[in-house]
């Protein structure tokens, strides 16, 4: 794997470096609002980009796919990398949870615990960002992401 | 009250003035974008040639106008602190010192030179030199996005540069605008002094406790967000300016205190607001210059675009080649950062009520004018690397 260099760029966002094998630098700014720059360099000039790739969120994540990330992987990705002091899990539910068969609504695990549920994984197939009606069952994977405290919350409000 | 008082009698009137008001300053922000050049000297430019004034041939919304004019620097202040999180804030302070130093001689000293030399009082000299100080962090951040720079390898040096400039009006602002109240030495240096410990205090209290008050504005929607952060500048920039700490700084505070989602939210929903409100600021800054002072205030500037370019290719170098950047960047770096904005025209409605004020305005307007314009023009030759070197 090739270091990675990350810098910020105040008020931009986070840019992250790093350098191929056959000698190219590439970087990936990311704007705060998701948006990415993809920016290669000039081999005379290390210092100038030579081109750069606008993509949206949309096609980040388009991107992203083809070159074989998965989906949940990014996003949690972006989550750890921007915040501090936040952690992100998967979480089973257990068979003899009271939750199982519950929307994500139900169980207001946001409110109690900080936590937010940002895609359920079930039998190899991934629900991305569910809205608070979506429905999940024992054996299901929740990905959360929150504080270290919230989500140990979380985990023993399942098991209840 | 005056609001209320026309929207009761003269209603019609103020809605026609204030309607193509609005709409001069549409066509002006149009151009700009065909330019692609700042609207900032547009509308300063449209200010001056109706001239001293201008504001007086307004009947009856000429308070009104003045009054969304002051608001625009509050929010044009505001979205100053947006800009940057506290852990960007943190990070410059600690790496940026040395930089921020050279920036501030280098940049500073020309504009206070020139202030004594053309026999300004020493108020309106230490305004002009925060004029020539400051770059404008709009239009440098435009011009690195458009020219597709964000990836360079100065571009950390630039934009960190920019964040100890902000910092350092957050000390400079109040500062300058106790010397420009103050009438003798005791009651300007007891102002001064006044200015200090208070912005410290909400500095101090802006980073510690400002994830506290973004955790309260977080819950409700967008209405009751921007409704929130337009009220609290408004009313921490009354106190301050109570305190006579001027109510600038009291926004940019604000800005500063609110961080994580909560900045980006309200930095994205305050923008419109406030180019609406700024744009009328710098017009109604364009009202207040003597068509009399103009051509001496344009000399003046000439000399402090050579002087004001070469301090900013002196920091602009200096914070490239700290962070390892070969010559070409150096350059990039420094040209990049000549453009003067939005600040500089804050810092100079300060000095509105010093005897050389008029001069002080009329430079600066000539100032931002001509470093607005050539600034990015400059930055975009200065880094035309040929493709052609590029090898296949």
């Amino acid at each position: 794997m090739p270091e990675i260099e990350e810098t910020l760029l105040p008020g931009v966002g986070v840019r992250h470096e790093f350098r191929s094998e056959s000698g190219d630098r590439v970087s990936v700014v990311t704007h705060r609002g998701g948006r990415r720059e993809i920016a290669m360099y000039d081999r005379r000039d290390p210092d100038a980009c030579t081109g750069v790739i606008h993509l949206s969120i949309d096609e980040t994540r388009l991107l992203a796919d083809l070159l074989g990330a998965t989906h949940v992987g990014e996003t949690a990705r972006v989550v750890e990398q921007e915040i501090e002091g936040l952690g992100i899990d998967w979480v089973t539910v257990p068979p003899e949870s009271t939750y199982a068969g519950a929307t994500i609504g139900d169980g207001a695990f946001r409110t109690r615990t900080g936590v937010s549920i940002v895609a359920v994984l079930r039998d190899g197939t991934t629900i991305p960002a569910p809205g608070p009606d979506q429905v999940f069952d024992a054996g299901d994977v929740l990905v959360a992401v929150g504080t270290p405290d919230g989500l140990e919350q979380l985990r023993s409000l399942l098991a209840s | 009250m005056n609001v209320l008082a026309i929207a009761g009698a003269d209603a019609a009137t103020a809605f026609v003035e204030i309607g193509c008001v609005a709409l001069v300053l549409a066509a002006l922000s149009r151009l700009a974008g065909r330019l692609t050049i700042s609207a900032i000297p547009l509308y300063l430019l449209a200010g001056l040639s109706v001239g001293d004034g201008g504001i007086a041939r307004l009947q009856v919304s000429s308070e009104f106008i003045e009054l969304v004019a002051e608001i625009g620097v509050l929010l044009l202040l505001l979205t100053l602190g947006l800009e940057y999180s506290a852990e960007e804030l943190r990070h410059g302070l600690r790496t940026g010192v040395p930089t921020g130093t050279v920036d501030a001689l280098a940049n500073f000293v020309p504009g206070f030179a020139v202030g004594l030399a053309v026999g300004w009082e020493l108020e309106a000299a230490v305004l002009l030199g925060g004029v020539t100080w400051v770059s404008s962090s709009g239009i440098v951040s435009k011009v690195l996005t458009e020219l597709d720079r964000l990836g360079n390898r100065e571009t950390p040096a630039i934009l960190n540069l920019l964040v100890i400039e902000d910092l350092a009006m957050a000390v400079f602002l109040p500062v300058a605008a106790a010397l420009a109240l103050g009438s003798d030495a005791f009651s300007t240096a007891r102002t001064v002094g006044i200015a200090l410990v208070a912005v410290g205090v909400i500095l101090l209290i802006a980073l510690r406790l400002g994830d506290r008050l973004s955790s309260v504005l977080e819950p409700g929607g967008d209405e009751s967000l921007l409704l929130a952060v337009f009220g609290l500048t408004l009313l921490v920039g009354g106190i301050a300016q109570h305190f006579q700490v001027s109510a600038a700084i009291g926004a940019f505070l604000v800005g500063l205190a609110l961080s994580g989602p909560v900045q980006e939210r309200a930095a994205a929903l305050i923008e419109p607001l406030r180019d609406l409100f700024a744009a009328v600021f710098f017009l109604f800054f364009g009202f207040q210059i003597h068509p009399a002072d103009l051509a001496g205030g344009l000399a003046v500037a000439s000399v402090l675009l050579v002087l004001g370019g070469a301090g900013k290719l002196a920091s602009g170098w200096f914070a490239a080649a700290r962070a390892g950047v070969a010559r070409p960047g150096r350059i990039r770096a420094g040209v990049t950062l000549m453009a003067r904005g939005e600040f500089s025209v804050v810092i100079a409605s300060l000095g509105a009520g010093l005897a050389s004020g008029h001069q002080l305005a009329a430079v600066t307007a000539a100032f931002v004018l001509l470093t607005a314009v050539v600034g990015p023009i400059a930055a975009r030759r200065a880094g035309a690397v040929p493709l052609a070197t590029r090898s296949p």
